[in-house]
């Protein structure tokens, strides 16, 4: 059987930079495995701008900001597949991959590192009711159809959801010439990133409607419009607050969800809040030497907390290999209380490598004003002023060697007065 | 004069069988669809179970086709190659004082000639099926129940009867029939066709078409069920199908592990005045969902990757109708086909093709092909089968839909089949693109294209089924 460092499944942004910083780390033997046609993941459907500010200080579309990593690839010789499926991954690190040329092929890794990106929650998952036509698509759906293939999906549109995805595609489809009629947003606050609202709705008059949400499809072959209707705080539809829209398109941005398909045949275990694999400090997984990143570990809003948080684990599995093995000490767990949903990682090693621990950490609703709170055996270890939190943008504090050193048994990351 | 001996109304999976079973004898036989392919009404949608045949009225029709179907599909599902689990079924009884209801299912059962029945105690049941209620207090087991692909089982039988020289008409319409001379011409808003003899599956449709020659009027209520379906991954909550004690509009709500593995719930029963309104609503999503959980307590519903409704034909009589009408010579019905039709299509299939050919006074032909090859389900192979197949056709190593890992391969050989697939939705029924966990979000752009490419269309005017839904809006 061939055998790898390390094995690198998914070749978007996360499995570049894994790549990436795993080389740079002193590993020469790197495979990524990708099943699309090109590297690159779902940045190369993202044609619009806003990647990159924090990485590499300037403003790039996705197209733009994958070349970057893909160029970093390429230039340090890293092998990688193309159109190439991995159908399995045992808890042995043995990895089965189909594609055309080869058939079905098994590869021995090293490490691993799982960059496999996440998916759209479809209507069926949603609970909406009515006819089956087509016309209803997921936002990325929708976005790789008009952005990759060129194809136009819909004239009148209506988007449930306000995801990044729905919110970006809201502009794109009215810069198309199609008519978006509106926006519905289940909860109360949008999904999405304040930045998107500004510049995808707001520029362009769209309306938003917070606590809408889509009741019934009407139209047996193509969508022929939609019932929105009012949500009360339990988020049940009010009964009289129905109204129709024309329409020809549906587009769902209602949440994402990691891809951990290849996780669970590994044995690996999955938080129940993010869906993703439960890490250390290290972004290693329950399975030895199996390190998880991006979108597949937890999903981001910005790409560029993607590369950062995929070079810790490119370096970290590269470091593995380096040791044989990493011992693993003591652990301390890290739970998410009070406001916070969770934390990555969700436990860290008493003998932590990096000097510095990033946790990231999402809330459940809109918080002004509030302290972000970490503590471990009653000792107050960091407290964080924060303006304003919202579940849509993504959370993170540092934790250094010295604040480690305080802590006492399990932290807990909570908001507070 | 006549351009088919025998014209079968709708491809459904009676349709189908009966076309299949004409075409062993010496008659030219034409099945017309009004929809763009096979499998696109009642078949499509419904719980995909093969019925022991405990439940039917004894000496009933329902009794007699459901019995042989059953034997038939488990003999067909080896040479016509579809999917076909046999998993038993358990009907539940919650109540002492419903005693006498589950004993008299199993003496129907036993009248009517099924095998291996059994009373369980509650303890026997959830020893069996743990997450089955607490509150069961015994159940009828009926080993011979078994749970079979719809789709699979349609067009197998479609693409055998092709194989035997039946035609195809799909997107065709009856919309009228009269008598002329010795046969019928059906008006089917493009040209007339002329049959010696009809037979009538026409489903929801059934009775129109029935009325049309015939005085003595049927009347078919549509039945609309919805039901629920769950992630495969949770899919072995049960291995036997479970119901509870039937009521007076059918079988009640089940749980089920379909064939394919995913979780079952479904389906109530509504009638409806339109034969196509296959809506979803909250009230009966909730009533499924509700009734569902007095049997197996846990479902998962959180783990729902798709709801969907199916309208099936009730006749007010409450038999199937099957045979010849007696006002109308050479006309055939299967009508009224709801509950267990599934099972019993290649049953009723094989009873009219009987009546027809003794009719025509046709023989048998001694070249009929009885057994046809499904499409290779690449990723159940082993490493070594698939790359073998791989070597041989490098598409089946592309793999397009990453929920269900279906491969270009499959979906080319889907729409090259005869009946092939001619919509996204004909591919999906046929190699399963698109019914995983991300309902098709992935592979819809990969799909589409391989299907105007094969079609030789241009992309606009892929569908998702027949004109008018297409997926893209220029």
């Amino acid at each position: 059987m061939e055998y790898h460092d390390i094995v690198i499944i998914g070749g978007g942004p996360a499995g570049l930079a894994a790549a990436v910083s795993a080389y740079d780390a002193g590993c020469r033997d790197v495979l990524v495995i990708e099943r699309d046609e090109r590297l690159g993941g779902i940045l190369n459907q993202c044609i619009h701008n806003g990647f990159g500010l924090h990485t590499f200080k300037e403003e790039l579309t996705g197209p733009e900001y994958a070349e970057r990593y893909i160029r970093q690839a390429e230039e340090r010789g890293i092998k990688y597949m193309l159109r190439t499926i991995v159908a399995d991954v045992s808890p042995e690190r043995e990895i089965l991959y189909v594609n055309r040329d080869e058939g079905a092929v098994r590869v021995k890794a090293g490490a691993i590192v799982l960059a496999m990106g996440c998916r759209e929650r479809p209507r069926g998952a949603l609970g909406i009711h009515g006819y089956r036509p087509a016309g209803i698509y997921t936002a990325g759906t929708a976005q790789r159809l008009m952005n990759i293939e060129g194809y136009m999906v819909g004239r009148e549109v209506v988007i449930l959801g306000s995801g990044d995805i729905g919110l970006i595609m809201a502009r794109r489809m009215t810069l198309e010439g199609a008519k978006v009629k509106v926006v519905a947003e289940l909860m109360p606050y949008s999904g999405g990133l304040k930045r998107n609202i500004v510049q995808c709705l707001d520029d362009y008059g769209i309306p938003l409607r917070l606590s809408h949400t889509v009741t019934k499809i009407h139209g047996k072959r193509r969508v022929e419009g939609v019932t929105i209707s009012e949500v009360g705080p339990d988020r049940r539809p009010l009964p009289g607050t129905e109204e129709f829209y024309s329409c020809d398109t549906l587009l769902l941005s209602c949440g994402l969800i990691p891809e951990n398909e290849l996780s669970k045949q590994a044995g690996i275990t999955l938080s129940r809040v993010t869906g993703g694999p439960e890490v250390d400090d290290g972004l290693e997984t329950s399975a030895e030497g199996v390190f998880a990143c991006g979108n597949v570990l937890h999903v981001h809003d910005l790409v560029d907390f993607v590369s950062e948080e995929a070079a810790r684990a490119g370096r970290n599995a590269a470091a593995w290999v380096a040791e044989g093995g990493s011992d693993r000490g003591g652990e301390l767990p890290v739970t998410a209380e009070n406001g916070v949903t969770y934390t990555v990682p969700q436990r860290i090693r008493t003998d932590a490598h990096d000097e510095k621990i990033t946790v990231r950490f999402r809330v459940n609703g809109v918080y002004r004003d509030k302290y972000v709170a970490v503590r471990s055996g009653g000792a107050e270890i960091k407290r964080l002023k924060r303006r304003i939190m919202a579940p849509g943008e993504m959370e993170e504090l540092t934790l250094t060697g010295e604040d480690l050193g305080k802590c006492a048994g399990g932290i807990t990351v909570g908001l507070e007065d | 004069m006549f351009d088919y001996d025998v014209c079968v109304i709708g491809a459904g999976a009676v349709g189908t069988a009966t076309a299949r079973e004409l075409t062993r004898y010496r008659l030219s036989v034409c099945v017309i669809e009004k929809e763009e392919d096979v499998c696109s009404g009642t078949s499509k949608a419904n719980s995909g179970i093969v019925h022991a045949g405990y439940d039917p009225e004894p000496g009933s029709m329902k009794a007699r086709m459901n019995l042989r179907g059953a034997e038939l599909i488990r003999k067909l599902s080896k040479n016509l190659d579809f999917s076909y689990r046999q998993n038993g079924a358990l009907v539940l009884c919650f109540d002492e004082a419903d005693r006498p209801g589950l004993d008299r299912l199993y003496e129907r059962g036993l009248r009517n000639g099924v095998e291996g029945l059994e009373i369980l105690t509650g303890e026997e049941v959830r020893k069996r099926e743990p997450a089955v209620s607490g509150d069961v207090v015994a159940a009828l087991w009926a080993p011979t129940s078994g749970v079979v692909c719809p789709f699979g089982m349609t067009f197998a039988f479609a693409e055998n009867a092709a194989q035997n020289g039946a035609e195809f008409r799909f997107l065709t319409e009856v919309k009228g029939i009269e008598k002329a001379g010795e046969g019928y011409v059906l008006h089917t808003g493009g040209e007339d066709i002329l049959a010696r003899f009809v037979v009538n599956a026409a489903g929801v449709r059934s009775a129109e078409m029935h009325n049309a020659v015939s005085g003595n009027r049927l009347e078919i209520t549509p039945r609309r069920g919805e039901y629920v379906l769950m992630d495969r991954e949770v899919g072995g909550l049960v291995s036997s199908t479970i119901f509870q004690l039937p009521g007076k509009m059918g079988k009640g709500v089940l749980v089920a592990q379909t064939v394919h593995g995913n979780l079952l719930v479904g389906p109530n029963a509504v009638d409806v005045e339109d034969g196509e309104d296959t809506e979803t609503t909250p009230e009966g999503t909730d009533e499924i969902k509700e009734r569902a959980r007095k049997s197996v307590p846990d479902i998962p519903y959180n783990r729902v990757i798709t709801g969907f409704a199916g309208v099936r034909a009730h006749e007010k009589g409450g038999d199937f109708i099957i045979g010849e009408i007696p006002d109308a010579e050479g006309f055939f019905d299967a009508a009224g086909i709801e509950s267990p039709g599934l099972t019993a299509a290649p049953a009723i299939g094989e009873y009219l093709a009987g009546l027809v050919a003794e009719k025509a006074g046709a023989e048998r032909k001694e070249d009929f092909i009885s057994s046809r090859r499904g499409i290779p389900q690449v990723a159940k192979l082993s490493p070594e089968e698939r790359s073998a197949l791989i070597a041989e056709r490098p598409e089946y190593g592309r793999i397009i839909c990453r929920c269900e890992s279906i491969s270009e391969g499959e979906i080319i050989d889907a729409i090259e089949r005869n009946p092939g697939a001619r919509s996204m939705d004909g591919i999906k029924r046929r190699v399963r693109q698109g019914m995983g966990r991300c309902q098709a979000g992935f592979c819809t752009p990969g799909a589409m294209d391989i299907l105007a490419e094969r079609l030789g269309i241009p992309v606009e005017k892929v569908t998702k089924n027949r004109p008018g839904s297409e997926l893209l809006k220029w």
